[in-house]
C-alpha cells in the first residue's frame, strides 16, 4: 500500500476581480514508503500549493489525499511540511535545542526523551555545538538544518518539503542536499520533494513528476536509477544526468509561466 | 535601551550641571525664590517632609493606586487584545469603537469617575485602569496580527491545536508588540493616577504636590515633583530590566541589526 496517494487533487482561487485562477489542475500520484520523490516544475506553477493541500493546510477545491491509508481533512500527524523560508518558520524565540524540540513538546513527549532526540537530531545535522545558540545567530544555511533537524525529530512518516534549499546559496545548497540524503537513508524517512532546480531533483531522487505551467498537472514521470550513495562530482558527472537534465528543461523550458 | 549596561557620565554630568545652575541663579535672585526655591531647599524640604512621615504615605498610596490600576490593565488588555487579535470577527465587531474612543484624552473620563466612583481609590484606580488599557490592547491586536503565517502553519503541520497555537507561537511572537504597548500605558498610567489624585483626592502625591502649591509652599511643592519623577524612572528602569529577561532572545538580535 502506498504511504501517500493523491487522488485528481486540484485547486482553483477566486480573485479579487471575480475570476477564478485554476492552479493545480488535476494530480492523481502515488508515493511509496522510503522512496525520494521530487515534483519539478516551473516557477509559478502552483507547486506551493500542491504541497500545502497535500499537507492538509489547504483545502483542495476537488479530489483527496490519503496518508497511510486515512484520508486527510487537517494535517496528518504522521506528516510535516517544511518551508522554504527557514527565516520565517523558526521560532526566533526559542534556541537551536527549543526549536528542534518544538513538535515533540507540542505532541506531549517527555521532557527527558524529547531532549535526547532532539540533541541526536542537532548532531545528525551537524551542529552540535550549537544547541544555545538563537536563530538569528546562524548562517541561512545552519538555519535550514535546524529546520529539518526539527522536522525529523518529530519523526514523521512522509517529509514534504517545498524548495528548502531555493534560497541558499550554491555551495552551501550542495552541501544540504547531501546532508539530506544521508539523513533520509538514515532514518528511512519517505521525502515528496519540490524544487525548480531540474538537476537538484535529478540528484536527489528516485522518481520525479514534471509539473506543467499553471494550472499544473503532471506531465512525465522519471524513474532515476543513479546508484546510491550519490556523489556531487561522478553522479552529476554521468552522461545520463545531462540527458535527462536536458530531456525535462524542454518540456518545461517552453512551457513556464509568464 | 544601552543605557541598561553603560552609565551614561557625560549625560548626569550635564544634569547635574543645570542643577547647579539653578541653585545658583535661585541664591542670586532672592525675590524668584518663591518660585524657584534652590535645588539645597527643595533637597532639605523633601528630607524634613520624609522624616515626618506623611510623605512617604502619599508615595506608598499612589504607587500602590499606581500598580493596581497598571497590573489590571495589563491583564484585561493583554488578554482582550490575544482575543481581538485572534477572532477577525470580534475584531471587526469592536473595531470602531475602539478607534472612537482610543483617540479622546483619557482625563476627560475623570468627571464620569467622580460621578459614578465618588472620589476614593477606586475612581483613581478605574481612571488609570481605563488610559493604560488602550496602547497595551492596540499593540498587542497589532502584534497578533504581525504573527507570520508561516510560523502559524509550521505549527499546524507539527499538529498544534488551536489553543497551543495561542500559546506557544501567537503570544511570545506578539510579545516584543505587547512589551511596547506595556511600556507606554506603564506611562500613561503614571500621568493618570497624579492627575486624578490632583483633581479629586486627599491622598497620594498629586494630592500632595497641588496643596503644597495652594499653601504657597513651593519647596515641598518641588519635594513632591522629584518624587514622582523619581518613581516613574525607578518603574521605566525596572521595566527594562524585566523587558531585558523576557525578550532576551531579542536583544541580541537588535543589537545585531543596529550595528
Amino acid at each position: 500500500m502506498p504511504i501517500l496517494e493523491v487522488h485528481a487533487l486540484s485547486k482553483s482561487y477566486r480573485q479579487a476581480g471575480g475570476e477564478t485562477t485554476v492552479a493545480i489542475g488535476n494530480i492523481t500520484c502515488q508515493v511509496e514508503a522510503g522512496e525520494f520523490v521530487s515534483f519539478v516544475g516551473p516557477s509559478g506553477c502552483g507547486k506551493t500549493t500542491l504541497l500545502m493541500s497535500i499537507a492538509g493546510l489547504l483545502a483542495p477545491s476537488a479530489g483527496r489525499v490519503v496518508v497511510n491509508g486515512k484520508e486527510v481533512s487537517g494535517p496528518p500527524p504522521n506528516l510535516v511540511l517544511l518551508f522554504q523560508e527557514y527565516n520565517k518558520s523558526l521560532f526566533a524565540w526559542r534556541s537551536v535545542l527549543g526549536n528542534v524540540r518544538f513538535g515533540l513538546d507540542a505532541r506531549g513527549a517527555g521532557s527527558a526523551s524529547a531532549d535526547t532526540k532532539a540533541r541526536a537530531l542537532i548532531e545528525l545535522v551537524g551542529l552540535k555545538g550549537f544547541e544555545k545558540h538563537y536563530p538569528w545567530e546562524l548562517s541561512g544555511g545552519m538555519q535550514q538544518r535546524v529546520a529539518i533537524a526539527r522536522a525529523l525529530a518529530y519523526e514523521p512518516q512522509v517529509l514534504l518539503m517545498d524548495e528548502p534549499f531555493g534560497s541558499l546559496d550554491a555551495l552551501t545548497r550542495l552541501e544540504l542536499e547531501d546532508t539530506l540524503l544521508r539523513l533520509w537513508a538514515e532514518l528511512k524517512t519517505t521525502i515528496l520533494f519540490i524544487t525548480h532546480d531540474i538537476e537538484e531533483a535529478i540528484y536527489l531522487s528516485d522518481r520525479i513528476w514534471v509539473l506543467s505551467g499553471r494550472p499544473s498537472e503532471i506531465i512525465q514521470e522519471l524513474i532515476i536509477d543513479f546508484s546510491r550513495p550519490r556523489d556531487q562530482v561522478t553522479t552529476r558527472a554521468d552522461a545520463r544526468f545531462m540527458e535527462l537534465r536536458n530531456d525535462i528543461y524542454r518540456q518545461i523550458g517552453g512551457k513556464s509561466a509568464p | 535601551m544601552n543605557g541598561l549596561k553603560s552609565f551614561n557620565w557625560s549625560g548626569w554630568l550635564s544634569f547635574g550641571l543645570l542643577l547647579l545652575l539653578w541653585e545658583l541663579g535661585a541664591r542670586a535672585t532672592p525675590k524668584l525664590q518663591l518660585y524657584f526655591p534652590p535645588v539645597s531647599q527643595i533637597v532639605a524640604a523633601l528630607g524634613q517632609a520624609l522624616m515626618a512621615g506623611p510623605v512617604a504615605q502619599h508615595f506608598g498610596v499612589t504607587l500602590g493606586r499606581f500598580f493596581e490600576g497598571y497590573l489590571l490593565a495589563s491583564v484585561l488588555a493583554v488578554t482582550l487584545g490575544v482575543v481581538l487579535g485572534y477572532i477577525r470577527f470580534l475584531h471587526s465587531l469592536l473595531e470602531t469603537s475602539i478607534e472612537l474612543l482610543r483617540p479622546m484624552p483619557s482625563v476627560a473620563i475623570i468627571p464620569v469617575a467622580i460621578l459614578l466612583l465618588g472620589i476614593g481609590d477606586s475612581m483613581i484606580v478605574a481612571v488609570t485602569v481605563y488610559a493604560s488599557v488602550w496602547p497595551i490592547l492596540i499593540n498587542t491586536i497589532d502584534g497578533v496580527r504581525h504573527v507570520d503565517p508561516t510560523l502559524i502553519d509550521t505549527g499546524r503541520t507539527f499538529g498544534l491545536t488551536r489553543p497551543q497555537i495561542l500559546w506557544r507561537i501567537i503570544v511570545p511572537g506578539a510579545a516584543p508588540y505587547i512589551v511596547t504597548g506595556l511600556r507606554i500605558g506603564l506611562s500613561i498610567a503614571l500621568i493618570l493616577v497624579t492627575t486624578a489624585e490632583m483633581v479629586a483626592g486627599s491622598k497620594g502625591l498629586g494630592y500632595f504636590i497641588l496643596d503644597e502649591e495652594r499653601a504657597m509652599n513651593s519647596a515641598n511643592m518641588y519635594g513632591g515633583i522629584v518624587l514622582v519623577a523619581l518613581m516613574g524612572y525607578s518603574l521605566n528602569r525596572l521595566f527594562l530590566l524585566l523587558e531585558a529577561r523576557a525578550l532576551r532572545w531579542r536583544h541580541g538580535m537588535m543589537a545585531r541589526q543596529e550595528a
